[in-house]
């Protein structure tokens, strides 16, 4: 029997608050779990700073990334079996694409991949196809297997069923962290019937389809997305706290290329601050490293950094205003020069942040082909596209509402130790 | 602050009306691999390299009222018509954008039909393979289609085109 046939000789669970059970059979999942690369993601939060605004949101990618592959497994082993569609011998690859989709997320991804310029997934890619024991793990089932599962994750394989289950507008992916999220932030509103789903799924050629009589479990799972975008993703003091720590990278990678001398040498982030991160070093980096440098930050010289990592580490958080670009963009302007004459660097504390600056998307009917959608396999054969059927959808998916806020730290500008009369004039202007 | 945002508004001012959500992304993927500065994040997705960060700052250009966003029944979907407004020009005029020779790649562009621009971007998506290993992924991953080599060819002797455009007038 190959490598990849492997059964463990007890199947072995993980105890999980979301599915119960992770299950595992196979030796190549495994010995996948086993190494030091998937095992870092314990060390990387699932929902980066939203702990700091919900508490139990300290779950982590190793929970998520396990729960993204148990619902998979389900699927191939429950209810794509024995399906014309579905090629069993895409089993392995599946699973494996599933267990490793998230491997290149680093700490505080969105925050870290906007200020250095690279991206999660290429870091994927390279754990994969790298000097790796991840790598070592795969090339025993065969040389070629790390870049079949480097393309269905890369979404640029020719096997497009596979990459749907993983990828797509009602993927595993989704399915996994918005249960998870809901569960971990102790909210209500992620709930939807996933069993219901799985149950109505139907392998086809490139994509997956709904059975027409589940599309109202469907439509709670869109609901759901929706919720939580704007409820959990898009809470504004998760916001603020994403804002900070923005903040804090730029103000040191800035302070680096000026040749300040740090009081605790950031070596970690030698590479990210001159655009050259290498694979060893991004393995190095966890949450962990991250806020030991915040910790020690406080201490530094510069006002600004020890300002901004005080904030961080102790959660004094920006405040916000809603903000209305199109009739006060003029305002910000003014704001900035006020900033100036108050001595507070607009640059670090004066922050537009927009929706669009955390693309967790909503649902797309597909239009134009920008996105494949989610289709209903209607009694007749027939496929059509989910809003076409659900007022519902169609209701959500429709015209879309945006979200700018104006974050400021509220305590400086309350501060009349100095400069009051500006800092007066800008209340004034932020009507607060 | 709202600096994409302004990116995002020059292109309009550039290329003048764009027609079509597919051709809008595959434009600002080519210009964002051509080193044009803008923000937004690319995936490969089931129809190419596609940004959801583009598609919401559209759409919060259109809710500000900086686009008009029209649309059109063509057939059996729907189709998209973008236009900078009055109120987006002067968002502009107070928001100076400075990207050199973004005129010139623009209007290019955008007389160039979505499709086409479909297999450019996803050429340039593969940028690190040879030119067979891109024709294989092309044929593989866009079966339906039906691009030929010659289309190939053109695809690549366009990017060399652009390319030129973009060094020209660098400063």
């Amino acid at each position: 029997m190959g490598y990849s046939d492997q059964k463990l000789s007890e199947e072995k669970v993980f105890k999980d608050p979301v599915h119960r059970y992770v299950h595992v059979r196979d030796k190549v999942i495994w010995d996948l779990i086993g190494t030091k690369e998937f095992q870092r993601l314990r060390r990387i939060k699932q929902l980066g700073t939203t702990f700091l605004t919900f508490h139990g949101a300290e779950h982590s990618r190793f929970n998520h990334s396990l729960g993204v592959y148990e619902i998979v497994r389900r699927i191939v082993d429950d209810v794509f079996r024995d399906r014309e569609d579905w090629n069993k011998e895409l089993r392995l690859l599946t699973l494996c694409a599933a267990l490793l989709h998230d491997l290149g997320h680093g700490p505080f991804s969105h925050s870290f991949e906007k200020v250095f310029d690279f991206d999660h997934e290429a870091f994927t890619q390279q754990i994969i196809l790298g000097d790796t024991e991840v790598n070592k793990v795969l090339r025993r089932v065969d040389p070629s297997f790390p870049k079949e599962v480097a393309e269905i994750i890369g979404k640029t394989s020719e096997h497009k069923l596979v990459i749907s289950l993983i990828s797509s507008q009602i993927d595993a992916d989704r399915m996994d962290y918005l249960q998870r999220d809901a569960y971990y932030t102790g909210v209500s509103y992620g709930h939807f019937d996933m069993e219901r789903i799985l149950r109505v799924m139907r392998p086809r050629e490139d994509f997956v389809v709904i059975k027409k009589s589940g599309m109202h479990a469907v439509e709670d799972y869109i609901m759901s997305r929706y919720q939580m975008y704007w409820q959990i993703y898009f809470h504004p003091v998760t916001r603020s706290a994403e804002v900070i720590l923005t903040k804090i990278l730029h103000r040191a990678k800035d302070l680096y290329h000026q040749s300040y001398k740090f009081k605790h040498e950031p070596v970690h982030f030698h590479s990210s601050f001159n655009n050259k991160m290498s694979l060893g070093d991004f393995l190095k980096l966890d949450e962990a490293i991250i806020l030991f440098y915040f910790q020690m930050w406080q201490e530094e010289d510069d006002p600004i950094l020890s300002d901004l990592c005080n904030r961080f580490v102790n959660r004094n958080l920006f405040k916000y205003v809603e903000f209305d670009p199109a009739k006060e963009y003029k305002k910000t302007a003014e704001l900035a020069d006020l900033f100036l004459q108050a001595g507070i660097d607009p640059d670090y504390y004066l922050v537009v942040d927009s929706s669009s600056d955390l693309p967790y998307d909503f649902y797309r009917p597909g239009e134009e082909e920008e996105r494949l959608p989610i289709y209903l396999l209607m009694e007749s054969g027939e496929i059509r596209e989910l809003s076409r059927e659900s007022e519902i959808v169609d209701a959500i998916s429709g015209k879309r509402r945006t979200d700018h806020k104006l974050y400021f730290p509220l305590d400086l500008l309350k501060d009349h130790s100095a400069n009051r009369a500006v800092k007066e004039r800008i209340c004034a202007l932020l009507e607060i | 602050m709202l600096k994409d945002h302004a990116k995002l508004l020059q292109v309009f001012l550039s290329a003048g009306e764009i027609i079509g959500r597919k051709k809008l992304q595959k434009m600002i993927y080519i210009a964002k691999k051509l080193s044009f500065p803008f923000q937004e994040r690319f995936q490969f997705h089931f129809y190419g390299p596609y940004s959801e960060e583009l598609t919401l700052r559209v759409e919060e250009l259109c809710n500000m009222g900086f686009l008009q966003e029209e649309m059109e029944q063509k057939g059996g979907y729907h189709q998209y018509r973008y236009a900078l407004t009055p109120a987006g020009r002067e968002f502009l005029a107070v928001n100076k954008v400075d990207m050199p020779c973004l005129d010139e790649c623009f209007i290019d562009m955008n007389g160039q039909s979505a499709r086409f621009l479909e297999l450019v971007s996803t050429v340039l998506y593969f940028n690190s393979l040879s030119k067979e290993e891109v024709a294989e992924k092309v044929f593989t991953l866009k079966s339906k289609q039906n691009y030929t080599l010659e289309e190939l060819d053109e695809a690549y002797q366009y990017i060399e085109k652009l390319k030129t455009k973009t060094q020209t007038k660098a400063p």
